[in-house]
């Protein structure tokens, strides 16, 4: 019997007015997989994201999750079903405590009834608790737990990095996209994030496609790369396998001419 | 930790603190007959009472939600007007008559919560096409639904000129329906006050639970909110709707306390102390994303247009100096140009003022006083 992919993408592409952003975008992903999609700067990569999470619809092609056709839906009905993702400048509600940051996503999954915080009911009180817990848990798996009542803009900027990674887990999903996780990162939190992506796999057991400038990462963590250029798939397969196909090289330095 | 006890502590030691000072009141109230007592104090007692209403149920908009409505006004005329027609019906159809009975109460409180409903059920059809837009084109749409919504009143011919507005000000409201004189004031000023505690008891518990987080998360970043599978429009719509109905019951109060109405009390040019932007002004001042902020400045506004209408007049200043106040509004411009130069987040930022906190913050102070006599002696 065949494995459905978490997500599978057929033919996905978008135009904004003449530009061709992303054209025939084939990816299929299984769960606990972790792929790379790669390319230089302007490559589609982010618009990848944003077409798998209902910012923009597609202009032509079909996605799917766990078999499900997610076409035409709204981000919030999206994450519901299971896609999150972070962002490659880092968005967090930047006012509220790092703690609130993670309770906003469990909103769904801890649901009370407008009545029920009206007149402080049992169910209210419980569905809080158990809410509370939750989020306290996953800061702890990024260390955050004793920075809860921060505010988030106050943390360090790696530290943001993965109070939005904790809050993106949060939303219970299937798959999990990040942008450029490592984007401004020194080596230590660059090496942080590495052990927290690893926790996140053994712990969650997810799908991650991932986004990454740092070709060192790329190379280490990701099972299997995909590489764009222009909107177009260049290349995919192991990472030994990109690391000398000469397309995505000529891709990223240029064509040799002579 | 979100620890249920503390938090149950805090509402029992709120609860009993208001109890306390609305036995106080009601004790004041039955032995205290004073002409500044009834003429002034009671009547501006209501006024403090729909003003706070206004600025906590804006504050959810504007402070929590983060959406600039100039339309808030026209929910209030909504509250007001139904409040109105609804108890005149009462009367003509001859049941709660008589105003000073006991059960005319139940008049009082059906005829607030209509307003209320039927300003909210407003707040759907305006909220609906008006939030699909943001910053100042939402301002913009919303200040033009508050001047159509003030325009149809007008044209009702049971509401407007023809009807309930009709003749001048010692019009129908006094004889029959709401509209107390100073005597009903005084007996039912526990209405207002209790009715003022409510809305901001509810206005409260929705802030502090998942809702609230969710609107301050789109107040935060929308795109961000979407992505952590908060549906947008339907909480922007929610809360739109949620203070509108507030706003009708602060305009079911106004009713309550005025001789007669008109569409002009509520206008966008109007310079007196009920307009959409005198309410922006209050709740800047007061702190977007505080409640108890709100409460704060809608008192402060509140004297402070006192003072420019009743006593710089009667104070025998200098001509000159009487004319700077004859445009309030300019005031309050100025007021709020003072107030974001120096304190850019209002006079609560987003803190809310807690009893309990501070009775901790005393007692600390008193037992690090203790503990300094206690090392001298
Ligand atoms: N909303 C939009 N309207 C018009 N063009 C857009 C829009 N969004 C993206 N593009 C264009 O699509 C192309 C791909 O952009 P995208 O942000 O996906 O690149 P990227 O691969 O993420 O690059 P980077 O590595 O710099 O993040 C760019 O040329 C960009 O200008
Ligand atoms: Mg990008």
């Amino acid at each position: 019997m065949e494995r459905t992919p978490v997500l599978k993408t057929v033919n996905l592409g978008i135009t904004f007015g003449g530009l061709r952003a992303v054209e025939d975008f084939n990816i299929e992903i299984y769960e606990g997989e972790l792929v790379g999609l790669i390319g230089p700067n302007g490559a589609g990569k982010t618009t990848v994201f944003n077409l798998l999470t209902g910012v923009y619809t597609p202009t032509e092609g079909k996605f799917y999750l766990s078999g499900k056709n997610m076409n035409g839906k709204k981000t919030h009905q999206v994450v519901a079903e299971g896609i999150a993702r972070t962002f490659q400048n880092i968005r967090l509600f930047k006012q509220m405590t790092v703690l609130e940051n993670v309770k906003v996503a469990l909103n769904s999954k801890y649901e009370y009834k407008f009545f029920a915080s009206l007149f402080r009911t049992p169910k209210f009180w419980r569905k809080e608790e158990e809410l509370d817990k939750e989020a306290r848990d996953l800061l702890s798996i990024f260390n955050l737990e004793n920075k809860a009542n921060y505010i988030a803009s106050n943390l360090p900027y790696g530290q943001q990095r993965k109070l939005e990674i904790a809050r993106a887990l949060a939303t219970g999903m299937k798959i999990l996209l990040l942008d450029e996780p490592a984007a401004g990162m020194n080596p230590t939190e660059t090496a942080e994030l590495l052990e927290c992506i690893k926790i996140i796999r053994e712990r969650f057991g997810i799908a991650i496609l991932l986004i990454e400038h740092d070709m060192s990462l790329v190379m280490n963590v990701c099972e299997r790369i995909q590489v764009i250029n222009f909107g177009k798939t260049i290349a995919f397969g192991l990472p030994h396998e990109i690391a000398n196909n000469q397309e995505v090289i000529e891709a990223y330095l240029g064509k040799n001419e002579d | 930790m979100m620890n249920k006890n503390t938090k149950l502590k805090g509402y029992l030691v709120n609860t009993v603190a208001l109890a306390v000072l609305l036995m106080a009141f009601l004790i004041l109230n039955a032995n205290f007959k004073t002409p500044f007592y009834s003429v002034v104090f009671i009547p501006s007692l209501w006024q403090i009472s729909y003003l706070i209403i206004l600025a906590a149920s804006l504050n959810l908009v504007l402070g929590f939600l983060g959406q600039l409505s100039l339309g808030h006004c026209g929910f209030m005329a909504i509250g007001a007007y139904t409040a109105a027609l609804l108890s005149l019906y009462f009367e003509r159809a001859g049941i709660f008559t008589d105003k000073k009975a006991p059960v005319f109460i139940v008049s009082i409180l059906v005829s607030l919560l209509a307003g209320g409903l039927l300003a909210a059920i407003v707040g759907i059809i305006v909220g609906i096409p008006a939030l699909r837009l943001k910053g100042d084109y939402l301002a913009i749409i919303t200040l033009g639904f508050g001047m159509i919504i003030c325009n149809v009143i007008n044209n009702l011919p049971f509401a407007g000129m023809e009807g309930l507005s009709k003749g001048s000000a010692a019009a129908s409201l006094y004889k029959t329906g709401l509209g107390f004189g100073n005597t009903l004031k005084t007996k039912y000023a526990w209405v207002a006050i209790v009715i003022t505690i409510l809305c901001l008891a509810a206005m409260f518990m929705f802030i502090r639970s998942r809702f609230g987080r969710a609107i301050e998360s789109i107040r935060d970043d929308e795109i961000a909110a979407s992505a952590s599978g908060i549906n947008v429009s339907l909480y922007k719509v929610g809360t739109f709707v949620y203070s509108a109905f507030f706003a009708g019951i602060a305009g079911g109060l106004f009713a309550c306390c005025n001789s007669s109405l008109s569409t002009a009390s509520f206008a966008f040019t109007n310079g007196s102390i009920l307009n959409s932007t005198f309410i922006v002004v209050m709740v800047v001042v007061g702190g977007m994303g505080s409640l108890t902020g709100s409460m704060l400045s809608a008192v402060l506004m509140f004297l402070l247009n006192y003072v420019i209408k009743n006593v710089i007049k009667a104070s025998g200043m200098p001509l000159f100096v009487q004319n700077l106040f004859k445009y309030p509004m300019l005031v309050y411009a100025i007021v709020l140009i003072i107030v974001i130069m120096f304190k850019p987040k209002g006079i609560l930022g987003t803190r809310e003022f807690s009893l309990v906190n501070t009775i901790e913050y005393i007692k600390g102070k008193l037992g690090k006083k203790a503990v300094k006599e206690g090392g001298s002696k």
